[in-house]
């Protein structure tokens, strides 16, 4: 048995580079990394089969839930090679897979030698997985192909294996084939990991430098830093400083995860593990930086720190005007663990008071929302997201416009929006769908590749704005799931923009304003328009919606006054029954928003701002 | 202290079960009494006596208070009350005459199918002391009775309330149903138009309740059956309005018209938060703030009348919020209106935007009252809330 008891494995700050291998997992949601990750677990008995759980690594609930990694985890495990019969470290880093986390991925990428990839043999590679595989490859990491699920039924590992090796200039035998459900071909795995992927280099003797991959807070420990020590070491009571900002710390506590984390001496060159140093707030230890001894500090920092930059903005109001303290609590909170959010308070004559937040991309704002509701217990209202103008106006001004609501009103000589390479990966019967899609929305051809026979990569530069606006809902469905998107950022373009206003009995709603180029202004006027029509309930008078640009009306519909509102029957035994609905009427009264007289449910809002499958359910909402 | 004790009485037995209706009766195959719907004159006599019990037991509860009531209506409600034998209804109004004080213009109302009408029939309701008769007509249209799942053949209904007449009953009332699904405009005139047509004093006509639970409820969840837009049968009470009020009818709650001084009391009773007592299986009363129901089924109704006397399922003590919201919520529908003079400015200001687009009588606004204009009427459920919350 190649697993090495734990009490007997090489002792973290005694362990020599030699004897480490440093890799992470790079896989598509859904291609089974957290199975491959708890099967190694299990095999290297760093877990004892009776404490086993499914997804091990991933600690929020929402992680789980959704199948994602959103922080990363570095596992410490122990392993004795099949081949050489020697003993090894392996370190296993997990890195969140979604376009939104590029830069936390390209940081855990840094601190490894060698990467998994890691492909589903049903489904083949997806735009994520190549994205983040060709960080991997500017890293200089060494790439072991792995094709997962090979026990089932629909497995086809030669074509798969013919179109890795084609991207990564290998033969498809030398694609391993496993499976993380049943244990197959893992152990050969583990044992190629020790024999491909390079031993770290670095001088023990040089000033330490560590390189922070990932902050998570902790509300008992405060943040817990996972870092790769570099050169030098690292040990407990060492009067450490972060690079980027010059702050000193004491490192309270050193250790390594495995997978709990354990208290250790410290960690040696090519050691991967975790610092603690009583700090409550993430930024004030941030994913790229270097951490270095505050009296013997580094000459120079390890190479790709970045602030994180939000590209997408959206409006987060409590359902409850009288939560507003509770949303800002909650915002602060998890602001200690989310370094990339940013949020100032915001009001809106629709919606009350809230905060403006800036995410990283959609999935991020997606998970914010879910954490604010689900750990704080609140219910949230979040306008439609939009990304970040650069607005110029006719007597020269320059102005950063995050929020329609800011838009100038007056003359405008020019605005900028964010533009995104995309990527597109899908069978090629979807070729013409895929660029229709994208010309709709102001695509710009790039180029096309074929990966295998049938399946083609497409490029094409986008405004962000439209891929922020439900791109990726049209894509999974006008090609029935199969397409995979990954863009990233590369500049801004001037474009014709111009922003549509809905009026509600001619007032100005400020959380259904947007910014759209001038050919879809009139098609998001009447879209939306229609949409209200359906959402705002008949009431005791006629409700004009209208959209426009400026003072020029580009759309109306109208809500006729309601006509019966009136139970026929009310007698003796209906009293009580009736008094009791009138009860519940006032329970769902709460959950209107006035706008001017009209009354709009929050259901409206939401769905409004939303794409048109969450319709049906605002509706049916609406109606109990 | 004598006070007026309206009574209600229950009779939860119905030959068969109409499609929409989920008031709590029961046909003798839900009683195990096989499918002739004659079964249920064998078990009618002994719940005639539960009720007879339940009435005395009423009694004492009235005289532990140390007042007496007199009783100025009866309302025999179903279910079917005239699939009994006239005798044996009449020895409940009997009972409620030896407990009670009976009021000299003492209203006693029964509810009839027009199918179980005969001369004979009426001469014994009127001879065991009912002075008002109130029968279901619902529609005149034979495919709109159908989609209710009725049985009664209109024609009958002509005949039934014209030889109630000959009989001698001075209070006669018709119920329609307007808004069934598949009636049209014309149907609900020709339905009027009948109703009207024949010698009563009364009119009820209600919009159709789909209700869950019913055949009718699972026909619409199911999409089977589609109900009439909202809109149109808000055009079919605007039609029976005018069409009533041009026929002598007056409003004097928004589902229901009379000649003048016909208005049935007891309904009132129950809009301006009297006190009455119903008797029966699920039978509701209302006593001074305090309001008590009965357990539902025939069977544990009989259990408990035997046991103990005291057939009450369940009770609840209005606070002062819940007696004025039900004052609010009853007596707005109600002709005579409400004062809104005690009411919040807030309030008010927001009954203003009623009064403007007419939905409020602007006279009676003057005068401090809230009264509903025809349109008012049709989103008085909505001004109640505007009023509540």
């Amino acid at each position: 048995m190649p697993a090495i008891p734990l009490a007997n494995a090489p002792a973290p700050a005694q362990t020599k580079p030699e004897q480490i291998r440093n890799f992470c997992i790079i896989a598509h949601i859904d291609h089974g990394k957290s199975t491959l990750a708890d099967r190694m677990l299990g095999i290297t008995e760093v877990v004892e089969q009776r404490n086993m759980r499914a997804q091990y690594l991933d600690r929020m609930d929402i992680e789980r839930e959704r199948g994602i990694t959103i922080k990363s985890q570095a596992v410490r495990l122990p392993w004795r090679s099949g081949i050489d019969g020697q003993e090894y470290i392996l370190n296993m880093i997990d890195t969140p897979g979604h376009v939104d986390f590029t830069y936390e991925v390209s940081r855990s990428l840094a601190a490894c030698e060698g990467a998994v990839l890691l492909v589903d043999c049903a489904q083949g590679i997806e735009a994520q997985t190549l994205a983040n595989l060709y960080l991997a490859m500017e890293n200089n990491l060494t790439i072991i192909p792995v094709l997962n699920k090979i026990d089932l039924p629909a497995a086809q590992p030669e074509k798969f294996a013919e179109e890795l090796a084609k991207l990564i200039g290998c033969q498809p035998e030398d694609v391993l084939r496993v499976s993380g459900k049943t244990g197959v071909g893992v152990e050969e795995l583990l044992d190629q990991i020790v024999a491909q992927i390079p031993a770290p280099v670095g001088d023990a003797s040089a000033p330490t430098r560590a390189l922070i991959f990932d902050s998570v807070y902790d509300s008992y420990r405060g943040v817990v830093t996972y870092v790769r020590v570099v050169d030098g070491k690292l040990t407990p009571r060492d009067q450490i400083q972060m690079f980027s900002t010059g702050v000193r710390h004491e490192a309270l506590e050193v250790g390594v995860i495995s997978p709990e984390p354990v208290v250790s001496k410290g960690l040696g060159v090519g050691e991967v593990g975790y610092v603690i140093t009583g700090v409550k707030d993430v930024r004030q230890s941030r994913v790229g930086d270097t951490i270095t001894m505050h009296n013997n500090p580094a000459k120079q920092a390890l190479a790709g720190y970045k602030d994180p930059r939000p590209m997408v903005f959206s409006g987060l109001f409590p359902l409850d005007g009288a939560d507003f303290p509770l949303l800002r609590e909650a915002l602060d909170k998890l602001q200690l663990n989310d370094a990339a959010l940013v949020y100032e308070p915001e009001s809106s004559a629709a919606l009350g008071f809230g905060f403006r937040c800036g995410f990283l991309g959609l999935l991020h704002m997606e998970i914010v929302r879910e954490r604010l509701e689900r750990e704080s217990n609140l219910s949230l209202i979040s306008t439609a997201p939009n990304v970040v103008y650069s607005v110029t106006t006719g007597d020269g001004k320059e102005m950063t416009v995050t929020n329609p609501s800011e838009y100038p009103d007056g003359k405008i000589e020019k605005v900028e929006e964010p533009i995104v390479r995309a990527t597109v990966l899908a069978p090629s019967e979807f070729i013409g769908t895929i660029m229709e899609l994208c010309q709709e929305r102001r695509g710009i051809l790039l180029g096309m590749d074929y990966l295998s026979e049938d399946r083609v990569e497409i490029r094409y530069t986008l405004p962000l704005a439209e891929i922020v606006f439900d791109f990726f809902d049209q894509l999974k469905s006008r090609t029935r799931g199969y397409a995979s998107l990954d863009y990233e950022p590369v500049g801004e373009a001037e474009a014709d923009l111009v922003k549509v206003d809905i009026l509600l009995q001619g007032e100005k709603v400020d959380a259904f304003s947007a910014i759209v180029h001038k050919d879809k202004a009139y098609a998001y006027g009447t879209m939306m328009t229609g949409k209200l029509r359906e959402l705002i309930p008949r009431q005791q008078f006629e409700i004009p919606i209208q959209a426009a640009i400026g003072g020029r009306i580009i759309a109306r519909e109208s809500i006729r006054a309601i006509r019966k509102d009136v139970l026929a029957k009310c007698y003796g035994g209906d009293i009580s029954r009736k008094r009791k609905l009138l009860e519940k009427q006032k329970e769902g009264k709460k959950r209107m928003k006035m706008v001017g007289r009209v009354e709009v449910p929050q259901e409206a809002f939401v769905a409004a701002l939303t794409t048109d499958a969450d319709i049906d359910k605002a509706k049916a909402k609406a109606k109990e | 202290m004598i006070t007026d004790l309206a009574f209600y009485v229950h009779i939860p037995y119905c030959a068969r079960r109409c499609g929409y209706c989920d008031f709590n009766t029961y046909t003798p195959t839900e009683l195990s009494l096989g499918s002739d719907p004659a079964a249920i004159s064998t078990i009618s006599h002994s719940y005639i006596d539960l009720l007879l019990q339940e009435i005395s037991h009423a009694q004492r509860v009235v005289e532990e208070t140390g007042s007496s009531a007199r009783v100025p209506t009866i309302f025999f409600g179903g279910g079917t009350p005239t699939l009994l034998d006239a005798s044996d209804l009449g020895r409940v109004i009997t009972q409620i005459q030896s407990g009670f004080e009976l009021a000299p213009d003492c209203e006693i109302t029964i509810e009839a199918n027009p199918d179980t009408i005969t001369p004979e029939k009426l001469d014994d309701l009127l001879d065991a002391g009912f002075n008002r008769i109130s029968f279901g007509m619902q529609s005149a249209a034979p495919h709109v009775l159908a989609a209710l799942d009725r049985t009664h053949n209109p024609d009958n209904v002509e005949r039934s309330v014209k030889l109630a007449q000959q009989a001698g009953f001075k209070e006669l009332s018709v119920d329609l149903i307007y808004g069934t699904p598949g009636e049209s405009m014309a149907d609900w005139e020709q339905s009027v138009d009948l109703a009207l047509s024949l010698p009563i004093t009364h009119i009820s006509a209600y919009a159709l309740i789909v209700e869950s639970g019913t055949k009718l409820g699972a026909q619409v969840k199911r999409g089977e059956v589609v109900m009439p837009d909202d809109d149109q049968t808000a055009d079919k009470y605007l039609l029976a309005d005018e069409k009533f009020n041009a026929a002598g009818f007056d409003w004097y709650e928004l589902s229901n018209w009379a000649k003048p001084g016909s208005e049935c009391r007891h309904n009132i009773t129950y809009w301006q938060g009297g006190d009455w007592w119903g008797a029966g299986p699920g039978a509701h009363s209302h006593i001074q703030g305090r309001r008590f129901w009965n357990v539902k089924h025939p069977t544990a109704y009989g259990q408990r009348i035997l046991a103990s006397g005291n057939p009450m399922a369940d009770e609840e003590i209005l606070d002062s919020t819940a007696q004025q919201s039900e004052r609010v919520m009853l007596e707005l529908r109600m002709r005579s209106g409400i004062s809104y003079e005690n009411f919040d400015a807030k309030v008010i200001e927001g009954l203003g935007e009623y009064l403007r687009e007419g939905y409020l009588v602007s006279e009676a606004w003057q005068r401090g009252r809230l009264v509903l204009t025809q349109s008012g009427r049709l989103i008085a459920d909505r001004i109640v809330r505007q009023i509540l919350f």
